[in-house]
């Protein structure tokens, strides 16, 4: 019970589409499903978690229809996005409620393991409204882990994390999809999901936009044309030192927000960068601002749906 | 695992309705019933008419109703609200058994906050002359089990299943019960009532529904509001929050 089929799935609330047609496989391994806030990541995990029927299409484990089938949670574990759990539970409560509500023969030894597992022993004891976002995202993940599902799911799963608790979740993920487990979190933040999955997929604006293996759509990321915003001593003379160079292919004097400024269209991202402070230093030229001006991921993924 | 009751389901429900503020009014109407009982004993003596005035004025049409609400959106309304329920939902638990959990639980936590004051109230009153104390707590506890299965299942189909169970119990029940004659036949209360004119001495208690009838809807009601409760949280979707 390992792999999660999208087959022609759409889904709309009223008159918006919130996923279109979008046909993925996740299999074994850890999985990023990567996109904008917004792009429908978490509809798509929502119906992988049997939480909402697709409008068209169907999503299936291994041949099973996940809607309307509780059986299907025997295998599947959720980390959900929202905040609200039985927060006048402790989490130690909490977990054991979860094992206890998969049937589980020994709860209580399960509920144990898993808050092991995440490292939240030392809080068990105390209420969930008292705990840290941080702490909550953890005892939601203990609670998914209780009966050792063959399939996590998990929507932002690092949200309010700090990065100690971040990375010691990573590893705890990368052990999971190690271990044969399916593994597939969402995220709209690149880093994360460069740090954690090989395989990612992408969502933008409800349509399946990539698909595969990290490398390749990263490098299409840094590969594509950059554009900057910059302010110098001297615009003009930083504008006819860059040109002479092949890895700019734009420049255009302006004004921007009442004061003057130069934008930069470069397409070798590492030249660039490497050439732009070089040129600054060479030109006696003092750089006031460097930003780049097209780095959201809007436009980052806007750029890979085009690709 | 039983089919109609999960004890996590339960122990998970128990919790939230009590723990939570809304359960002070649960605590405030019974003791607000207890000291009005006591206040009118004490200023106009064992009476059986007075009784019947606050058993039926207050507990029946305003703190039965009142209780049914809280307890039985309370059950489930809160938890599908903040999401929580997906903790439920995200387990090889029938949705069925689920709601059945529930909604003994919501009988329950009603029954012993409506009808044990009630019947305290009656004894204080007027020490259960005429079967009045008993005839009121039968009907409390009826309809308290009638309510919890309504607000139960509004607390499944709507996110203003308070307002929405106030207003049922307050303007129905009380207004148009009062002043549109038909309406009564289609009043928990009435049904409620038709079974304390049973248990009380004859002529203690009226009601303008039969007894057979009475019985009827009430068990045809509960039955139905329990199933549809249970088809709805299969199909309960819960969306993110994009």
């Amino acid at each position: 019970m390992t792999t999660v089929t999208i087959d022609n799935v759409s889904r709309w609330f009223g008159n918006v589409v919130a996923v279109n047609d979008v046909t993925m496989t996740i299999g074994p391994g850890v999985t990023g499903l990567l996109g904008p806030n917004g792009a429908g990541k978490s509809t798509l995990i929502n119906m992988m978690g049997g939480f909402l029927a697709p409008s068209t299409g169907s999503v299936t484990l291994d041949g099973q229809t996940i809607w309307r089938n509780e059986q299907a949670y025997r295998h599947i574990g959720i980390v959900p996005e929202r905040e609200s759990m039985y927060d006048f539970l402790t989490g130690a409560e909490f977990v054991l409620a979860n094992a206890e509500l998969h049937g589980l023969p020994d709860p209580g030894a399960a509920a144990r393991k898993a808050l092991a597992t995440v490292e939240m022993e030392y809080a068990q004891g105390r209420r969930i409204d008292t705990y840290s976002k941080g702490m909550r995202q953890r005892v939601k993940m203990a609670s998914a882990l209780v009966h050792e599902p063959s399939v996590l799911l998990l929507d932002e799963p690092f949200n309010g994390m700090d990065p100690r608790q971040r990375l010691q979740l990573m590893d705890l993920l990368r052990q999971m999809g190690a271990d044969g487990r399916t593994v597939l979190f969402s995220s709209h933040i690149l880093e994360e999901v460069e740090q954690l999955a090989h395989h990612i997929e992408v969502i933008v604006a409800g349509r399946h936009a990539a698909s595969g293996d990290f490398r390749k759509i990263r490098r299409l990321m840094t590969d594509r044309p950059h554009r900057y915003l910059v302010r110098s001593s001297d615009d003009r003379a930083l504008a006819a030192a860059l040109i002479a160079d092949g890895s700019t292919t734009g420049l255009e004097l302006g004004v921007e927000a009442g004061r003057s400024a130069l934008r930069i269209q470069a397409v070798d991202f590492a030249r660039f960068t490497e050439l732009l402070p070089r040129v600054a230093r060479e030109h006696g030229i003092r750089l006031y601002e460097v930003s780049p001006s097209d780095e959201s991921l809007e436009s980052v993924f806007s750029y890979l749906v085009a690709a | 695992m039983s089919t109609v009751y999960h004890p996590t389901v339960a122990r998970l429900t128990y919790r939230a309705l009590l723990g939570r503020r809304r359960a002070m009014i649960l605590f405030a109407l019974p003791l607000l019933l207890i000291v009005i009982s006591v206040a009118v004993r004490m200023l106009t003596g064992a009476d059986d008419s007075t009784a019947r005035e606050v058993l039926s004025g207050f507990a029946l049409a305003t703190m039965v109703p009142l209780i049914g609400v809280i307890a039985g959106t309370g059950a489930i309304g809160p938890e599908i609200d903040d999401g929580s329920i997906a903790y439920l939902l995200a387990k090889p638990v029938k949705r069925p058994t689920i709601i059945l959990t529930k909604l003994l639980v919501a009988m329950l936590v009603s029954v012993g906050f409506a009808a044990i004051p009630t019947f305290a109230a009656g004894l204080i009153l007027d020490g259960n002359s005429q079967h009045l104390a008993v005839g009121f707590a039968v009907a409390a506890a009826v309809a308290s089990i009638a309510y919890s299965a309504i607000f139960l299942l509004l607390g499944v189909v709507t996110r203003h299943a308070v307002v929405a169970g106030l207003v049922y119990a307050l303007v129905w029940e009380s207004l148009i019960g009062n002043l549109v004659p038909g309406a009564r036949a289609l009043s928990v209360q009435q049904w409620a009532l038709a079974l304390a004119s049973k248990v009380a001495d004859g002529g203690a208690v009226s009601s303008d529904v039969g007894l057979p009838l009475a019985v009827v809807l009430l068990v045809g009601v509960t039955l139905v509001a329990t199933w549809f409760a249970g088809r709805r949280l299969r199909s309960l979707t819960l969306a993110g929050e994009e």
